[in-house]
């Protein structure tokens, strides 16, 4: 709207603030806001207000783990910038649907070095910062959803050369997998275009993800001269010393914290630590369910088998996970306790993750709560030796085997709730008693 | 009775007394525009009757409720067309804007609603604010009531000519580069351009941000800091806004200035300044000295140098946020084009006047890459100097003294074929826009044609009070002047305030 | 794109002139007007040009000026650190944004197609 002035959002500032320093980037005590320049339709002031003179964040690094082992990627800046508009395509009239509803919204841009070499460092580079950011509640950074978006900056040498070659940024790169095909597709066809002896123009490309290929998004019309100037409509912003030390002291643990704490405080091995730190939403279930219930090592468990395996079943991601740590915390422990068996426990925590149901009350309501009534199982096992003569007779021929299809035709006799080591206890007590019959 | 004779505070003050309603204020408004409009041409557009007189009926309700005590309840009043009214169509006098109907209403506009005011319409302007005259609005000129053959300077001339006319009692405008200080004094009114920050930006379409300042436009002082009062606030919407603790302009409305340091920069008085001008500014530094100030001229050297920094400065950030009318959210847009950049491009050229693109042409070119450094940063460290000079001044004087302009107002036409000799007559106002300073305009005089002469009161960064009380005082030793338009007395018809 | 430089367009058009002039090129008027967007035809561009330079060299009495050392003044106060809290107070505001749209569809400006 004409007339309309910016304001800018305090957490947006301590947010940049605090990736800034998790990336061990200077932040900057004198930083200024600039505006970039420039027509295109997604932008309703046609320029964008943007950090290029004093950004917030300076020199910084990330150390990245690949099966080549460690290695660290330089940071060049983080600066502050306002989101733009989204484009739509409408196929049917010819034209683009511009939606606003994005636009002003604060991001930040963290721009890296030259440092990386492979499709599979920048994915490394990329996991690092989301699993950062995600930790400093910063953004959900969601490639799909454009919460996260990452251009990517390639050039190619001839081996052996120190040189870096001319580059290509590439955009619309929306998840991942999108942007390793992008970083293979454009490495392919620079080096093709060098082979041919032809230049590799600077240029913006657009990535098609479905067909696989880019194409060069400039224009004649198209003039790259942002012409940056100071925005007149906000004052400098001033971080003093002790400000930076007020988040630093907010900071909250991040990944490669939890990944040792986790195996020293609760004993938990590094591939179980790995993983529940691996993804946020995980370690967040993780620390709520445990300060409820203990049972670190049993939790763990839950997370990684049977929350991993439904998630899969359902295509679901971590961030979708809705249930209660209340009600996770509840189950663990009837399951553990011996209060449920395990095969019941399973069935519970399948509604718990579809329905966050609460599992004590459900248990108590379905009468699903463990059998040790020695009378009601010498009774069940009576029944399944009656039902059952063959596997009986091949017992007491010395198949040992088949006590275990009796276990189990009692277990389904008691509807999965009966005490197996009863179960197995009272099975052998009155197999005995026939032999002595 | 002569309700629209009366100043916005003379008829606020009866409104309350209950001797006149809101209602017959703002018809005498309605009448008054009615009558002289065709004439002097200060507005872009006028409301329907019958929504003016809603409005003034209901704040009539709430002054008998007594529910509302403000000085300006119940008054009519003209606002600029660039500060945004919701509902009510803004083009900043400029075609790309030609159908524009803003979903919200400006902050300095919305105190004054909630101070009771009556807006009756939206007045003329150089288009964007870009020019001296009035003459670039794209919906035709605007003439000086002292002489229909004159413009009524510029930009906020449709303010300026409008309180000069007695078609509302008073307005609002802008102030950029001297664009509420050189109409006052063209057409004979009192105008205010307050400290950078004094007043929210907010809904109020901008030309150069670093430099725009709404203000106040009005018969007299009085009005003005009234008008002023209102208006000024801390505005979160605003990041440029400032927490200003004392905003009681008008406890300076003294005619006391006994021991006041005035300072007249020697180079405001010199080469290219009207032989007229000059005395009648000098004869208000005199009645200045008579009531007991101290004056004295000094030397400003940088003061030349203010016109191209302003226009460098100014021009680039236009540049930037004109960008916006381009024929997409709202405005213009150019029947038939080829592809978006074509229609970029033709929605703009049909849509824009010549001089605006003439500014935005120069501020792209000034930000381009290879000459930032030389124009855009340049300007910038003259404007540091420009400042540190006033600073020095201020060290040694409470008031600047100077003319608003070098020349009473010209015919229409006369300047158009001279950009640059345009420019120039801003040449007294624009280190202050620069230097984010407070300053007043108020009649001094009149030339051998009967056109008002108008002084410039320049004071510290918050420092209205001073230049309020020296506009005050001066105000005093010569009373109001109703143009020639309006009625009976005309040029020379003194009224006592 | 890049403008072509000014300075080596300068050039001492009248012996007796002895602050150079700046030549505006029809490159340098065509470049400025795409970053403007605005249309310029020949008959136009003359004059455009002609202002521009008039302009420019009104404008270049700021050499005359000893600038060295002094910092480029962005604001005119000390004000800095101006913020507002992470809370939405605005509201929705979609449909009157879309109040004064030339063309809109399915609540969304609409403009001619921006990609090939």
């Amino acid at each position: 709207m004409p007339g309309s002035l910016p304001v800018l959002n305090r957490q947006a500032v301590e947010y940049a603030m605090a990736v800034g320093i998790a990336a061990n980037c200077d932040i900057s005590n004198d930083c200024r806001f600039d505006r970039k320049n420039y027509f295109y339709p997604d932008n309703p002031q046609n320029y964008q207000i943007s950090q290029l003179y004093a950004p917030l964040c300076t020199d910084g690094s990330v150390e990245i783990k690949t099966q080549e082992g460690k290695k660290e990627i330089r940071i060049h800046e983080i600066h502050l910038e306002e989101d733009a508009g989204k484009l739509v395509h409408d196929e049917q009239t010819g034209t683009s649907l511009v939606d606003y509803n994005r636009s002003g919204v604060p991001l930040i841009e963290i721009v890296s070095e030259p440092d990386m070499r492979s499709a599979e460092e920048v994915i490394a580079y990329l996991e690092k910062l989301r699993l950062m950011i995600q930790y400093l509640g910063a953004s959900d950074c969601k490639l799909n959803e454009g919460s996260m978006r990452a251009d990517v900056n390639l050039s190619v040498r001839v081996v052996g050369t120190k040189e870096l070659g001319m580059r290509t940024e590439m955009k619309n790169l929306n998840s991942f997998k999108a942007i390793a095909r992008a970083i293979e597709g454009e490495r392919a066809r620079q080096v093709e275009l060098l082979e041919e002896g032809k230049p590799v123009i600077q240029e913006t490309r657009r990535w098609d993800d479905n067909i696989g290929t880019s194409y060069a998004m400039r224009s004649k019309e198209d003039a790259k001269d942002y012409r940056y100037f100071p925005e007149p409509d906000l004052p400098p912003l001033r971080i003093s010393a002790e400000w930076v030390k007020e988040v630093k002291a907010r900071q909250p643990e991040l990944r490669e914290e939890k990944l040792v704490r986790y195996q020293k405080e609760f004993g938990l091995p590094a591939y179980d630590a790995g993983i529940l730190t691996g993804d946020k939403k995980f370690a967040d279930l993780f620390e709520a369910t445990t300060a409820l219930c203990g049972r670190h090592k049993k939790v763990s468990n839950w997370i990684m088998v049977e929350t991993i395996r439904l998630l899969k079943e359902c295509g679901m991601a971590p961030d979708e996970l809705s249930f209660s740590p209340e009600n996770f915390a509840r189950l663990v422990v009837l399951a553990d306790s011996g209060t449920i068996t395990s095969t019941v426990a399973k069935e519970v925590f399948e509604l718990i993750f579809r329905d966050d149901i609460d599992p004590e009350r459900y248990v108590k309501e379905h009468g699903l709560a463990t059998v040790n009534d020695e009378d009601a199982l010498y009774n069940a096992v009576r029944q399944v030796l009656r039902d059952n003569q063959k596997p009986v007779e091949d017992y007491h021929n010395g198949k040992e085997k088949a006590i275990g299809f009796l276990v189990g035709q009692t277990m389904k006799a008691m509807r999965g709730k009966a005490n197996t080591e009863l179960v197995n206890r009272i099975l052998r007590e009155e197999l005995q008693k026939d032999e002595n019959m | 009775m002569d309700l629209m004779g009366l100043t916005a505070v003379e008829l606020g003050r009866k409104i309350r007394r209950k001797e006149v309603t809101a209602e017959e204020a703002v018809l005498a408004a309605l009448d008054a525009i009615e009558k002289r409009e065709k004439k002097v041409h200060s507005f872009v557009s006028v409301l329907d009757r019958e929504a003016v007189l809603e409005r003034a009926a209901k704040v009539q309700r709430q002054i008998d409720e007594g529910s509302l005590m403000h000085p300006l309840a119940g008054v009519p009043m003209a606002v600029k067309d660039n500060l945004c009214t919701k509902g009510i169509l803004t083009t900043c006098a400029s075609g790309i804007l030609y159908n524009f109907v803003p979903t919200y209403t400006a902050e300095a506009v919305r105190r004054l609603e909630e101070a009771g005011a009556v807006l009756i319409g939206k007045t003329n302007m150089d288009e964007f604010s870009m020019g001296s005259t009035t003459e670039t609005s794209a919906y035709g000129a605007t003439r000086n009531p002292w002489n229909t053959a004159h413009v009524p300077g510029g930009s906020s001339g449709g303010s300026c000519a409008a309180v000069a006319a007695e078609e509302c009692s008073f307005a609002l405008g802008s102030d950029t580069g001297g664009s509420i200080r050189q109409p006052s004094a063209f057409c004979g009114v009192t105008g205010i351009k307050p400290t950078y920050g004094t007043v929210s930006r907010y809904g109020l379409i901008a030309y150069a941000s670093s430099l725009d300042q709404v203000g106040p436009v009005a018969k007299d002082v009085t009005d003005c800091v009234v008008v002023l009062e209102t208006i000024a606030s801390y505005d979160s919407k605003d990041s440029t806004s400032a927490f200003r603790k004392d905003c009681r302009f008008s406890e300076a409305l003294q005619d006391e200035v006994k021991g006041m340091r005035i300072g007249i920069p020697h180079g405001y008085l010199g080469e290219g300044l009207d032989k007229e001008v000059r005395e009648a500014v000098l004869h208000a530094a005199d009645m200045l000295k008579e009531k007991g100030a101290i004056a004295e001229e000094f030397e400003l050297n940088l003061a030349s140098y203010a016109v191209p920094a302003y226009y460098v400065i100014a021009c680039a950030e236009a540049s930037s946020n004109l960008a916006r009318f381009d024929g997409v959210k709202y405005g213009y847009r150019t029947k038939e084009y080829e592809g978006l950049h074509q229609m970029y491009k033709k929605s703009r050229s049909e849509g824009f006047g010549p001089e605006v693109k003439r500014r935005i042409l120069l501020g792209s070119f000034v930000l381009s890459s290879g000459y930032y450094d030389a124009y855009y940063l340049k300007a910038l460290r003259t404007k540091a100097l420009i400042k540190k000079e006033f600073d020095k001044a201020f060290l040694k004087y409470d008031v600047l003294l100077g003319p608003a302009a070098p020349t009473t107002a010209p015919k229409l036409g006369a300047f158009f074929s001279d950009p640059v000799k345009m420019y120039l007559s801003d040449i007294y106002t624009v280190s202050v826009n620069l230097a984010g300073l407070p300053g007043i305009s108020v009649p001094c005089g009149t030339d051998r044609n009967g056109l008002p002469i108008g002084v410039q009161l320049v004071g510290d960064c918050f420092q209205e009070k001073n230049i309020i009380r020296a506009a005050y005082a001066l105000e005093q030793t010569r009373g109001y002047r109703r143009s020639p338009l309006c009625g009976e007395g005309g040029a020379g018809d003194e009224q006592n305030i | 794109m890049k403008l072509p430089n000014l300075r080596a367009e300068q050039e001492e058009t009248e012996a007796e002139q002895t602050t150079p002039k700046a030549t505006i090129s029809d490159e340098t008027i065509e470049a400025v007007a795409v970053l403007a967007k605005l249309e310029i035809n020949t008959e136009e561009r003359e004059q455009a040009k002609k202002d521009m330079e008039e302009m420019l060299a009104y404008i270049d009495r700021l050499n005359e000026l000893d600038t060295d050392g002094i910092e480029p003044m962005f604001s005119v106060f000390q004000t800095e650190n101006v913020f507002r809290e992470d809370i939405v107070v605005n509201g929705d505001g979609s449909e009157a944004a879309l109040a004064n749209a030339p063309e809109k569809k399915n609540g969304c400006f609409q403009v001619p197609k921006t990609i090939a």
